[in-house]
């Protein structure tokens, strides 16, 4: 799947509790979380996230809890992709889980910043920075990964498997 | 190429030669696990799916953590569960009087096996790499789809090869063995990798010291943390293990990305201080004593019948410190009738401790010994965040039952020589 957006870049260990903090635990409703999504270190993400915006950070992106709160929020906020150097394995798994495609660049995201205009194609891994010029490619998603997030999450690709 | 024992593991139940690291994979898993906490919320998505469970022998519903109820909404999470179990007539389910802690019953129940593939929803799955297995924490969705389907994604991780050499003195544990280890690389020094331990150091340690250093694997960020198979691990699955099982061994050219090297015969008994696991301290080189509250002797890290034995020896004909709870809590039903027979629980009762039935209890800040504001606790357990035992002004120290016993005894942080 392709994906064209601009680039809200943050830095290494971007933790699960600052993507979505334990206060706004109380709720599982999607657009509930959106409206908190990053607020303790970005308060402009939600009011100006716009559908199609995609998300940088850096090394060890979504460590600590195991809670699924917190790619919800970021997919209810219309992102469709995150790319970062490196995620933490919980988020990794949750966030294909709910079918939020992640993808791993390791260094190379150095050389995206904020604003810049990214082309993604999750099935190759390709990654195009339209306003640099620069390609990166990361693993692609194998098969059966490109399915659950086509289906919109784990849950959907079994069901209708 | 050669693969290394987690490797060999996610491979054969992937259906394939060979994996690598970095490498995503669907594999077939052997047990689905879920407590009392994190079971109802993945039952509540299981049905959403619309799916019978994929095997009713393949799954363990333990609840552990705040049971027998310790309130209202407990007994409302211990009955989704008991409901579920009826309802899908799941085998491995038990009830109050005949559970323990999920992490030690299901080994010693044989529920997990050499060479088996496990998932839980709860971190400390991690365990069962003591016997020869790989086995990780999982969240929510993927518990609910695994008991619908039997299977799970996973991405192979990077391993790192801690090789143990020598023989560790008397009053070390494996809990200090492990505590050392992520004083030397770090909660997230593991991070998305597997721990393997080798060299000869291994046939060192009891199946109690093992499921104690897999237990804390992700203490250290690992996915895993798993044992080859010897005859310790032989010895300790036979006539628990009555389904056939296939140990994995890794290649002579198994990969690894780093290795760490630890001498079992240069460690001494160590603490980790608040708030990280990793800010481990050798007991000895604690210069002002550290007065204590509360001990802790039990959890699914140090609640098994050895570890009761060390600290009943210690505390036989003692007394504890008169400013000082002491907590025993024996992790499975069987370790605690054992504990009975051989006397361990008399000595616990005459040296005025507190004895419980098996439970997570006060390890995660449940029930059974809540720690006030600026209480310090000496536990067994393996965390020792900001809050995680009571009050966020409470302060746990990670010990192993040496150094609990000790410090029971004498009212500070201690060792054991220091018992006169
Ligand atoms: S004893 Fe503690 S760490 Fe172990 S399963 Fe229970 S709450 Fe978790």
């Amino acid at each position: 799947m392709e994906h064209k957006g601009k680039v809200w870049r943050y830095g290494d260990n971007i933790d699960t509790d600052v993507i979505i903090p334990a206060r706004y635990l109380n709720t599982f409703d999607p657009k509930e979380l959106a409206a908190h999504c990053m607020v303790d270190i970005d308060e402009s993400f939600a009011k100006n996230v716009k559908a199609g915006d995609i998300m940088v950070g850096g090394k060890n992106f979504g460590c600590g809890s195991s809670r699924e709160h917190a790619p919800v929020a970021m997919k209810a906020s219309g992102v469709p992709v995150v790319i970062a150097a490196s995620f933490a394995r919980i988020f990794y798994r949750n966030g294909i889980n709910i079918g939020l495609p992640l993808l791993e660049i390791g260094d190379a995201v150095e050389k995206i910043h904020a604003g810049d205009e990214l082309k993604v194609d999750t099935g190759t891994g390709t990654i195009e920075n339209i306003t640099t010029g620069d390609t990166f490619n990361a693993r692609p998603l194998p098969g059966f990964v490109q399915e659950i997030a086509k289906a919109g999450g784990l849950i959907n690709y079994i069901k209708n498997k | 190429m050669g693969m290394n024992m987690g490797e060999k593991i996610l491979a054969k139940h992937a259906g394939l030669q060979f994996v690598e690291p970095g490498q995503l994979i669907m594999a077939d898993l052997d047990m689905v696990l879920a407590n009392d906490v994190t079971g109802p919320p993945s039952i509540k998505e299981f049905e959403k799916i619309g799916k019978p469970v994929f095997d009713n022998e393949k799954i363990a519903l333990i609840p552990d953590h705040f049971q027998p109820a310790k309130d209202i909404k407990s007994a409302d999470l211990a009955k989704t569960m008991r409901d579920f179990a009826k309802k899908h007539n799941i085998v491995n389910y038990f009830e109050a009087g005949r559970v323990g802690i999920e992490h030690v019953i299901l080994p010693e129940k044989g529920i997990v096996a050499p060479g088996m593939l496990t998932i839980g929803a709860d971190s400390h799955t991690c365990t069962y790499g003591a016997v020869n297995g790989f086995s990780t924490g999982v969240g929510t969705t993927d518990l609910a789809v695994a008991m619908a389907t039997g299977q799970a994604w996973f991405k192979v991780p990077e391993t790192i090869n801690v090789h143990l050499t020598g023989k560790k003195p008397a009053d070390v544990c494996g809990k200090d063995v492990i505590l050392t280890l992520i004083g030397m690389i770090g909660v997230d020094g593991a991070l998305y990798k597997s721990l393997e331990f080798t060299g000869d150091g291994v046939a060192d340690l009891t199946m109690t010291d093992r499921l104690t250093i897999s237990n804390m694997a992700i203490e250290a960020g690992g996915k895993n943390g798993i044992f080859p198979f010897d005859d310790i691990t032989k010895e300790y699955v036979k006539g628990r293990v009555t389904k056939p099982y296939e140990p994995v061994f890794a290649d002579a050219d198994a990969k690894y990305a780093q290795t760490v090297e630890i001498n079992l015969a240069e460690l001494r008994p160590v603490v980790a201080f608040p708030h990280l696991p990793e800010n481990t301290k050798k007991v000895a080189d604690i210069k002002e004593p550290i007065k204590i509250d509360q001990v802790v002797i039990g959890s699914c890290t140090n609640g098994r019948l050895e570890d009761l034995e060390i600290a009943a020896e210690i505390l036989a004909g003692k007394s504890v410190h008169p400013d000082v709870r002491c907590i025993v809590i024996p992790g499975s039903q069987y370790i605690y009738k054992e504990a009975v027979k051989r006397g361990y629980i008399d000595t616990f009762i005459d040296a005025g401790c507190v004895v419980s039935t098996p439970t997570c209890g006060p390890c995660l800040g449940g029930y059974m010994g809540i720690l006030s504001a600026g209480e310090r606790c000496v536990s067994t357990t393996n965390r020792n965040f900001r809050g995680r035992m009571g009050h966020v002004d409470s302060e746990v120290y990670l010990a192993g039952p040496f150094v609990a016993a000790a410090s029971a005894i004498l009212g500070r942080i201690a060792e054991k020589s220091e018992v006169k």
